[in-house]
């Protein structure tokens, strides 16, 4: 990576117009051609240091219902309760953190009426209690990598 | 109804990327056997109604070195979590910040926001950060690495069901490469 890619990772980031050359633009401002630019794009993309590139659609505007769920159980349990979690297909992400509330996934569903019956379930299997931790607001954030 | 049926095509064409070329709306509308026009004009819609947030770039964090990702959880008071809610998300290294509820009393932080850091110690400098600015509304927090990826599949809009679920995908289960939470 040098610093053309860098900038290009930064600049990125920041949105592109919808218009019929896109790149135009930020070819200008780097002061390459739009070739290269879209050459570069591909070559991250490639290498995964871009994990995508395309429109950031917004999962509450498209219908459907999400939360986050914490739980928290004992560590010699975790590999049992794992995959009772993981084997609801309306679990999209698991993670284990650092903390007592160590399982932390987000449930993706229909409606909001589906999250409480899939957490019952989990809650009767596994046997600990699902903490159902819905968005009630969400703040704009301007975070970029910088790289 | 925000999305008619047309969105929901060019949403299932464009969900996993757009084509990386030189007029990447006018390949969507041929893909689609659509008028450019009319995809960028729905395109450029969705985006005015906060269906679509922006059309850029997605960076790989771990794979940009951000091996750090901690999701800061706090304690501030009720009345003032939206006022601090928008400063903490303004920081630059803070990507997703949200109010949750409590559920007292074993888990008493309402304020959600997850920080980038290239090692721990540049995230807890971050973290600090945030404390600072807070000052006496911080009343408690604490820092959550993830430690291992459990399971990690995109929201998808289902082909045959136009609907919103979480779409499997194996490859991204099986090694740690992003640790940030969404």
């Amino acid at each position: 990576m040098d610093a053309l890619d860098r900038t290009l990772i930064n600049r990125l980031q920041d949105g592109l117009p919808i218009c019929e050359r896109p790149f135009a633009g930020i070819a200008g401002e780097l002061g390459l051609d739009e070739a290269a630019v879209v050459d570069r794009l591909r070559l991250l993309l490639d290498a995964g240091r871009l994990s995508r590139f395309g429109p950031l659609y917004n999962a509450d505007a498209m219908g459907g219902a999400y939360t986050l769920v914490a739980m928290s159980v004992p560590e010699d349990d975790v590999d049992r309760v794992v995959p009772i979690i993981n084997g609801h297909q309306e679990v999209a992400h698991n993670y284990q953190r650092s903390h007592a509330f160590n399982l932390w996934f987000v449930l993706a569903v229909e409606s909001e009426e589906r999250i409480d019956v899939v957490l019952r379930q989990i809650e009767a299997r596994t046997g600990y209690r699902a903490y159902n931790l819905p968005k009630l607001n969400e703040y704009f954030v301007r975070a970029r990598f910088k790289v | 109804m925000k999305v008619d049926a047309i969105d929901r095509r060019i949403i299932e064409a464009t969900q996993g990327g757009l084509p990386v070329t030189a007029r990447p709306f006018h390949a969507v509308a041929d893909r689609l056997d659509l008028a450019a026009d009319e995809v960028m004009r729905r395109l450029r819609r969705m985006q005015e109604i906060g269906v679509i947030r922006r059309v850029g770039a997605v960076p790989n964090h771990y794979a940009l070195g951000y091996r750090a990702n901690g999701m800061s959880v706090w304690d501030v008071p009720d009345e003032r979590v939206d006022e601090l809610g928008e400063k903490v998300g303004a920081l630059d290294f803070v990507s997703h910040c949200y109010c949750r509820p409590r559920i007292l009393p074993d888990w008493p932080y309402n304020l959600f926001a997850m920080v980038h850091g290239t090692d721990r110690a540049g995230t807890e400098e971050k973290v600090r950060q945030i404390a600072a600015l807070l000052g006496g509304a911080d009343r408690g927090h604490a820092v959550l690495y993830s430690t291992r990826i459990l399971k990690k599949t995109g929201l998808r809009i289902d082909k045959s069901q136009s609907q919103v679920i979480s779409h499997k995908s194996q490859e991204q289960c099986s090694a740690l490469r992003s640790s940030s939470g969404s």
